[in-house]
């Protein structure tokens, strides 16, 4: 698999690494993904982040499940193998109500996590881009994909970076 | 910073109020003028299919079980406003502190729900309750009803008075202590009246989890005298809850369009949104649980009660819209952030879950006391709107005695600055 360069600067503080976001985007350097210790109230805000659309996502995967889990009902009750239960219909809908509930639920969440894994990149077996290990420590991590930075020459961006408040900058293939 | 806000009452909005209500009082007068002088004829063909004991209808009946829907209805209204300040003290919430005057005003109605809730039983229990009928317990008596004479521990009247007056006791004197703290808190500051006010507050939640459920026993189950249904209180606290929520969601909302609480943004208007939401939800889920057990288990003395409901040419209707107007409307409406964040899909959705579960109390409480005679026109209406004026009536009074917001609340800042 082909390896692409990124830069990698290291922030000592989450004020310093948000303003630094900013600047950095005013001058139109495209961020990769910034790496910190804890969540950092505005970091999704300052990087550009859009929301979520994986709520709609859940919305479909939950509709499926209902549609599902009726016509499965429906036929094992109904058309499959047809049982008189408490003298009720084949096919009366209040007692399907709560495994059409509970399939929904399950598709649903199923369906979000597979979504979400895929998004993050987090699929199985796949190797986690680790850009600096002091990210799970005490340091913010910001990486910037040099292959959609062409425009800017490397020696700028690293300048950009320092003036940001980088406290250190180092390039690193994955 | 916040300076310090106090509700107008203006007399345009009194004269407003006081209109609606005599228009109410109009509307309910030529109301019962149409069904006395009116079609008896309605009355007198469907009532063969009543469960006896209310043999004759009366004009009365119907005012009086309209009374009673009322009452329960806005007397569940003034204590969730008085529960859900409880809870955000219990709970140490910080979001609502900006809102929980609105809801705090509304336990000033509670002195006028018991009197009300007393007056009506004392002069028309007998036309709501079957229970109070004397013969039922005489065993000399073609009409004795062995089930119900077995209920007269719990079903009587000096006992169910008592049960009635020490609700209404208890809760009124546990909302005077809290109003009272946040009052003073007002003056003093500190953090002194707030820890007073969670053990308050706790002790209400406390007496507030049993009572919710044996007053609805009292004033909604016990018309249906020989059904039951473990989930009823349940269901009733539900109803009461989301209602509560509902009313006070629009009152923020329109306050706020009118100028008052501006530090209000839409992250509070979304929790409240999401408060809605979700306790449709449980509201429906309480309904279904009832209901499914009643469907499968399939026995007599418990489906009757949705036998009346639902091979009703007239109640069928109501029971179906009922659970369009609580479950799917507000479920489907309020399901995204951007509805719950915008005041005009939160207005319409408060609306519906209103007047939805003001319909669902009529449909608790008229198939029991009127049988095939209960009907929606005039007489509703007017009741109704006699009930919201005095409702506003009495708690915009309390609200415009009060800052709008509790300024020295050691939350306050976490609730100006709420972010969701």
């Amino acid at each position: 698999m082909e390896k692409s360069r990124y830069l990698v600067g290291i922030f000592d503080d989450e004020d310093i690494l948000i303003s630094a976001v900013k600047s950095i985007r005013e001058a139109g350097v495209r961020i990769h993904e910034c790496y910190t210790p804890y969540p950092v109230h505005g970091l999704g805000h300052a990087l550009g982040y859009r929301r979520s659309r994986l709520p709609v996502a859940a919305f479909i995967f939950g509709l499926t499940g209902t549609i599902l889990a009726l016509l499965m009902q429906y036929y094992m009750h109904g058309f499959d193998w047809p049982m008189i239960i408490g003298g009720k219909d084949y096919t009366s809908l209040p007692p399907f109500i709560p495994v059409t509930f509970e399939v929904t639920v399950l598709i649903s969440s199923l369906g979000m996590v597979t979504v979400f894994m895929i998004i993050s990149d987090l699929r199985p077996y796949g190797k986690a881009k680790v850009f600096d290990l002091r990210a799970t420590d005490d340091k913010m991590v910001m990486a910037i994909d040099l292959s959609r930075n062409k425009k800017m020459k490397l020696e700028n961006i690293k300048n950009i970076l320092t003036t940001a408040g980088a406290s250190e900058i180092h390039e690193k293939s994955l | 910073m916040i300076q310090e806000e106090k509700f107008q009452l203006t007399p345009s909005i009194r004269k407003k109020l006081l209109t609606y209500g005599g228009v109410g009082l109009g509307l309910l007068i030529l109301g019962i003028l149409f069904l006395i002088f009116g079609g008896q004829s309605h009355g007198a063909e469907a009532h063969a299919g009543s469960e006896g004991g209310h043999a004759e209808f009366h004009w009365y009946n119907r005012l009086f079980a309209n009374l009673w829907i009322n009452n329960v209805y806005f007397t569940g209204l003034a204590i969730i406003g008085v529960f859900f300040v409880a809870i955000q003290y219990v709970s140490q919430a910080g979001w609502s502190v900006l809102i929980k005057r609105i809801p705090e005003a509304f336990g000033a109605w509670l002195p006028y729900a018991g009197v009300l809730m007393l007056l009506v039983f004392l002069v028309g229990g007998h036309s709501i309750f079957h229970w109070t009928h004397s013969e039922l317990y005489d065993e000399s008596n073609p009409a004795y009803d062995p089930i119900i004479a077995g209920k007269r521990g719990f079903l009587n009247y000096p006992f169910f008075l008592i049960r009635m007056v020490a609700y209404f006791g208890l809760w009124y004197f546990l909302f005077r202590l809290i109003r009272k703290e946040s009052l003073a808190e007002d003056v003093n500051g500190g953090v002194l009246h707030y820890r007073k006010m969670i053990k308050y507050s706790a002790i209400f939640v406390v007496i507030f989890a049993v009572t919710s459920s044996t007053s609805a026993w009292d004033w909604v189950l016990s018309i249906d005298t020989h059904w039951f249904s473990t989930m009823f209180g349940w269901y009733v606290f539900a109803s009461w809850f989301v209602n509560g929520l509902a009313v006070v969601t629009l009152i923020v909302v329109i306050l706020r369009e009118n100028g008052y609480l501006m530090a209000i943004n839409s992250n509070h208007l979304h929790d409240l949104g999401k408060f809605i939401f979700a306790f449709s939800i449980f509201w429906t889920y309480i309904w279904f649980g009832q209901f499914l057990l009643i469907y499968y288990a399939n026995i007599p003395e418990e489906t009757i009660y949705f036998v009346e409901r639902l091979d009703s040419s007239y109640y069928s209707s109501i029971f179906f819209a009922n659970l369009f107007m609580n479950f799917f409307f507000p479920f489907l409406v309020l399901m995204t952030r951007d509805s719950k964040r915008h005041t005009i899909f939160l207005k319409v959705a408060c609306t519906v879950v209103i007047v939805g579960h003001w319909m669902d109390f009529y449909l608790m409480i008229t198939p029991g006391t009127l049988g095939e005679n209960g009907g929606f026109g005039l007489i509703e209406v007017g009741c109704a709107l006699v009930y919201i004026a005095a409702f506003l009536l009495v708690v915009l009074t309390n609200l415009s005695k009060a800052p709008l917001v509790a300024k020295n609340h050691p939350l306050l800042q976490e609730s100006i600055h709420h972010h969701t």
